[in-house]
């Protein structure tokens, strides 16, 4: 007999909608809801995200792994503060934490940097997660990284890094690159170890910048400008002090689209569109993409991300 | 063989690590949002019974391993060898006692046991779960002593020594769940 019946029972679907109509809320009056498009006729270069490809009317399109180009379009285009709650798409991804369809919420704040947006994931967490509140924690990535490895992230020798993940991996780890060893190091060894409650996890290493600033820490290192919110260890949102110089941007978008064909991925153009508005003129901001069903998970204390949705592909 | 991407891992998929065939146990998706992708993966090898844990970045692929498990008749051992028949075709194959292990301990000639036969080759071998065997040497029983607790050790036709009731005897055929190496009862007739 077919399996109809939604996966979620209907208590933890009743929250799912308590709490879109909570974010919802919370936006309500200082920021805009930006309904922008799922489908778009570009997907990312980024290397570590597979665009799932569609066929419109003939034509290649891609469903939207996030709303950051739309949205920053539209900031360019001279809008104010918007949100984005809706359906996000990457292909390959499918665990206990991930589908390969998600809720994402993510806003853009005209003239803040990463540190006031951290203040306000903090804040919007307090208002969503009751009565229980987190506890909060703000971190440098690399303070926790070094507590846990005893090395620095930010200036140890390539090397050591590769000895490192590989002894977690249980393998060898030669051949890999700096940032693939920081994510092997960062998952399975610094994760276990945040402490519980909201983590807010700042100044990640100058090379896993994506599209955040770059500045210095107080030790003269050169960091990102990007945050990360982790909830009982549970990675939760990703947020930058945007980076506006398109020069740099392009310039970080052929190196992955280099990357790509190095590794025989799925050949990936540039988003015209996107580039053509940032060169028009991104305004100062920071922005920040967290996973609602994540959230949602937290909220039912469920260990299974199908526990809170209806009718998940898998 | 085939070879298997990481996102084919499923339980029970035999695949080469290290140069032994080894049995997915377990395969974790771990993914930071803007970062690379891995599986933790645990394997049993099936030659040493030990788990592995290795981590994979996604999309890496292990060669596929040529291991099936067949049911065969258990024919007789010469001392080295242990001979098993498949019942359907009759081939018969011999497995030394690395690959037979503790399984020998509960092998009854004509029992159907699984080989797990590797390029064609006996592996290891799985006894039934419940087989009956014959004590060859305990302690006289003690008559009218069903009802009491207290066991004593008790030696099989296959060398295996498990404890039974006080009021058993020798020449006496017992089951035993060969999994745990407990006594079960007496066989019936």
């Amino acid at each position: 007999m077919s399996d109809w019946r939604p996966t979620a029972d209907l208590a933890a679907l009743e929250k799912r909608a308590e709490l879109l109509a909570a974010i919802r809320g919370y936006f309500n009056g200082n920021a805009l809801e930006a309904d922008v498009p799922c489908l778009g006729r570009d997907g990312v270069t980024d290397l570590n995200i597979d665009n799932i490809r569609a066929q419109v009317n003939g034509a290649t399109a891609y469903l939207q792994s996030s709303p950051e180009y739309f949205l920053k379009r539209l900031l360019a285009a001279g809008s104010e503060d918007i949100y984005y709650l809706g359906k996000a798409f990457r292909g390959g991804e499918s665990s206990n934490r991930h589908n390969p369809e998600f809720t994402l919420l993510e806003w853009y704040r005209l003239g803040w940097d990463e540190q006031q947006l951290m203040s306000e994931v903090a804040d919007l967490l307090s208002r969503l997660v009751r009565p229980n509140q987190p506890a909060v924690h703000r971190i440098h990535y690399g303070d926790i990284f070094f507590q846990v490895t005893g090395l620095n992230p930010h200036i140890v020798e390539l090397d050591q890094l590769q000895e490192y993940a590989g002894e977690l991996a249980r393998r060898s780890f030669g051949g890999e690159t700096r940032t693939t060893c920081l994510d092997l190091i960062f998952s399975l060894a610094v994760e276990p170890a945040l402490p519980a409650g909201l983590c807010l996890v700042d100044h990640y290493p100058a090379c896993q910048s994506a599209l955040a600033k770059l500045g210095e820490d107080a030790g003269g290192n050169p960091v990102a400008l990007r945050f990360e919110a982790f909830l009982d260890g549970m990675e939760l949102a990703n947020g930058y002090c945007e980076l506006t110089d398109p020069a740099e941007l392009r310039r970080r978008f052929t190196q992955d689209i280099t990357e790509r064909q190095d590794q025989g991925r799925s050949a990936m153009g540039l988003d015209e569109n996107f580039m053509a508005a940032m060169e028009h003129g991104l305004p100062d901001c920071a922005g920040v993409a967290l996973g609602v069903d994540r959230l949602l998970m937290y909220l039912l204390g469920a260990h299974a991300i199908n526990d809170g949705c209806a009718f998940p592909l898998n | 063989m085939a070879n298997y991407s990481t996102n084919e891992f499923r339980s029970g998929l035999k695949v080469i690590l290290d140069g032994d065939p080894c049995s997915i146990v377990e395969n974790e998706f771990v993914k930071p949002g803007k970062g690379q992708a891995f599986n933790r993966v645990k394997l049993r090898n099936l030659k040493s019974g030990r788990v592995w844990e290795r981590t994979f970045k996604s999309g890496e692929s292990l060669e596929g391993a040529d291991v099936i498990d067949k049911d065969m008749d258990y024919l007789y051992s010469d001392g080295e060898h242990y001979h098993f028949m498949e019942p359907d075709t009759f081939e018969q194959h011999q497995a030394d006692s690395t690959a037979v292990g503790d399984a020998a301990l509960w092998l009854k000639e004509q029992d159907t046991c699984v080989v797990t036969l590797y390029n064609g080759a006996p592996l290891s071998v799985t006894p039934p779960n419940h087989v009956e065997l014959e004590i060859i040497e305990t302690d006289p029983g003690l008559r009218g002593d069903t009802a009491q607790g207290g066991n004593k050790p008790a030696k099989l036709s296959t060398g295996a020594v498990v404890k039974v009731p006080l009021f058993l005897d020798q020449g006496e055929v017992i089951r035993v769940d060969t999994r745990t190496g407990e006594y079960l009862g007496r066989a019936k007739d």
